[in-house]
């Protein structure tokens, strides 16, 4: 632990320069550790001082809204208890919408990291004009979630958008699929989106693993005849393992909270067919005004987030 | 002769994977210059027959684009605002360890917390003090918002700072801040400008805050397009219009800093 000793410990007497250095800080030692406390406090405490404020505090307040009672009907402040935690175990539409998102997540998640996985493979060779096939290809990456929800709902028009008649060529026939509004296609749709926006994620992420893979021990493998799934599993694979489930990580929280693409895509329709459970929590308590049961209801998926977070970190941290 | 078919072959499936991922997005810039009789043509048009900007010209003269203005306002005050303190945060956690690690470790999980577990809370503080549709409010947001991004981010940048340059500033006499300012800002220089065009679209691209939180007097660009979807009309030529105005910015920035892309989009985790 090194705290607040102004000059960091490895500058030992190399030099006239670093000599001097020690002996000025030996003769003021406790006046630098005095400004050094104040200094690298002053440093954290804006900062610190807006995250508190943004996250914290809210978080404390959202408990509070959770045990009073305020819907559209009520508008009760005094604390009532465990009302609202009652109503949520029965709350079929819920659930549902906890399924959705799990499903959403279980489908899109290893397709993007398979496409991810062969596009990485693909790209791997330095090859001229690769970058710029790189460049280019991070391009839905970046854009604005909402945007892209906007772009697939243009495109997947039964009418006026380009993918039915694209099927209706492989078809062979006219095809007028309802993507967005017909519940078998509604989710297709859906994880085509974010499989389009996110496989350029995993790709470039895994790329630079990829290119960060030991060679010498590739070659190793290959001048003892292993063949390339074995090298792929018993040599790449165990290198690339941290970096990959990073990415598996952040696109996994990112699928439990979606919302912005699907809001554009279906609107969490037909009826609630399509709600994840951000699109729930939306609907039911900026439209529907059930403020206190949504609370309740935010207040337990946290925990079990939160639960579920520590639980993969440390399978995570194991797995290292 | 088979290697350069071999070549050929990996040129060609390469320009596949190219167009497959494109094509949404050279569709909604086709539609933008589409007529509006041309968008709603069937079978559809693969291309403009007749480019025009009509449909730009209607956002303007409908005052649409103030949406656009909006967004930059809010993204770029925050990303300034979280930079200046992100980047101070960085240099103390890095520097004097302050906090350890259970400081680090709290900043991270800021990031993890799903948006919507503090957006009903923050909705009704803001109600109450009347901080919605307010600029002041949502940059306050987008700057807490960003600021585990900003720290993390140049908590690595700062980390490659050799300990020797602040060092021999000390001998000669440089005070802390100055160290800061004049030698610990300039060698980080290229991060600083990464980490901040990261910071700048992710609050650029930000929705469900900007959905419950502004109405009309800071509407952002996503909520714009959002609201084009009606349930009788759909606005198609507003919203490819409006979808390109809001993208090109950040293809902009994401061409200039390429370079940087893998570590930003990773908080770090990869140095790419």
């Amino acid at each position: 632990m090194r705290r607040g000793g102004v000059p960091p410990p490895h500058s030992g007497g190399q030099s006239g320069d670093s000599v001097a250095s020690a002996a000025v800080s030996a003769e003021s030692a406790s006046v630098q550790a005095g400004d050094t406390r104040l200094f690298k406090y002053s440093l954290i405490a804006p900062a610190t001082f807006i995250m508190v404020l943004v996250a914290v505090f809210p978080l404390i307040y959202l408990i509070v809204v959770s045990f009073q009672r305020l819907s559209l009907s009520d508008d009760i402040t005094s604390f009532s208890g465990f009302v609202n935690y009652a109503r949520i175990l029965s709350d079929a539409r819920l659930w549902d919408a906890v399924f959705h998102t799990l499903f959403i997540t279980i489908l899109a998640l290893p397709i993007e990291l398979l496409l991810g996985m062969l596009l990485a493979y693909h790209f791997l060779d330095d090859r001229p004009l690769k970058r710029l096939f790189v460049a280019l290809l991070i391009i839905p990456s970046v854009i604005s979630p909402m945007v892209a929800g906007s772009m697939w709902r243009l495109m997947f028009d039964d009418r006026y958008g380009p993918i039915n008649q694209i099927v209706s060529w492989f078809a062979g026939h006219r095809v007028s699929i309802l993507w967005t509004i017909d519940i078998v296609w509604a989710y297709p749709a859906i994880v085509i989106t974010d499989v389009w926006q996110w496989t350029p994620f995993m790709f470039i992420i895994l790329l630079a693993a990829l290119a960060n893979v030991d060679r010498e021990q590739l070659d190793a493998a290959a001048i003892d005849g292993a063949s390339g799934w074995r090298t792929f599993w018993e040599v790449t694979l165990p290198a690339i393992r941290p970096v990959m489930m990073i990415a598996l990580l952040i696109r996994g929280l990112d699928l439990v909270r979606l919302f912005d693409s699907v809001w554009q895509l279906t609107r969490g329709g037909p009826g609630s067919a399509t709600e994840t459970i951000s699109i729930y929590a939306y609907i039911r308590g900026f439209q529907e005004f059930d403020t206190s049961y949504i609370a309740a209801v935010v207040v337990v998926l946290a925990i079990l987030f939160s639960v579920g977070l520590v639980l993969v970190l440390k399978r995570m941290a194991i797995a290292r | 002769m088979s290697t350069w078919r071999r070549h050929a072959g990996w040129y060609a499936a390469s320009a596949a994977i190219v167009v497959v991922f494109l094509f949404p997005v050279y569709w909604i810039f086709a539609v933008s210059l589409k007529t509006p009789r041309e968008i709603f043509k069937f079978p559809p048009a693969w291309y403009p027959a007749t480019p025009q900007f009509n449909n730009f010209l209607v956002l303007f003269r409908d005052g649409d684009v103030w949406s656009i203005w909006h967004s930059f306002v809010l993204a770029s005050s925050s990303t300034l605002i979280a930079m200046v303190l992100g980047v101070m945060c960085a240099y103390s956690i890095v520097r004097f360890k302050t906090g350890g690690e259970n400081l680090a470790i709290w900043i991270i999980s800021q990031r993890l917390l799903p948006p919507i577990a503090i957006v009903f809370p923050i909705f009704l503080i803001y109600s109450k003090l009347g901080l919605t549709d307010t600029y002041q409010g949502l940059i306050l947001l987008y700057t807490a918002f960003a600021l585990p991004y900003v720290i993390w981010l140049m908590r690595g940048y700062i980390q490659e700072v050799p300990l020797a340059l602040e060092e021999s500033a000390l001998v000669d006499g440089a005070s802390r801040w100055q160290i800061l300012w004049f030698v610990v800002i300039p060698v980080t220089r290229n991060g600083i400008f990464a980490t901040a065009v990261f910071a700048f679209i992710f609050s650029w691209n930000e929705f469900l805050f900007a959905l419950v939180l502004t109405r009309t007097e800071v509407i952002t660009f996503p909520v714009q397009v959002s609201q084009y979807f009606g349930a009788q009309s759909t606005f198609w030529a507003k919203i490819s219009a409006m979808s390109v105005l809001g993208t090109l910015p950040i293809f902009f920035a994401v061409a200039a800093f390429q370079r940087y892309l893998v570590r930003g989009i990773t908080l770090g985790a990869v140095k790419g």
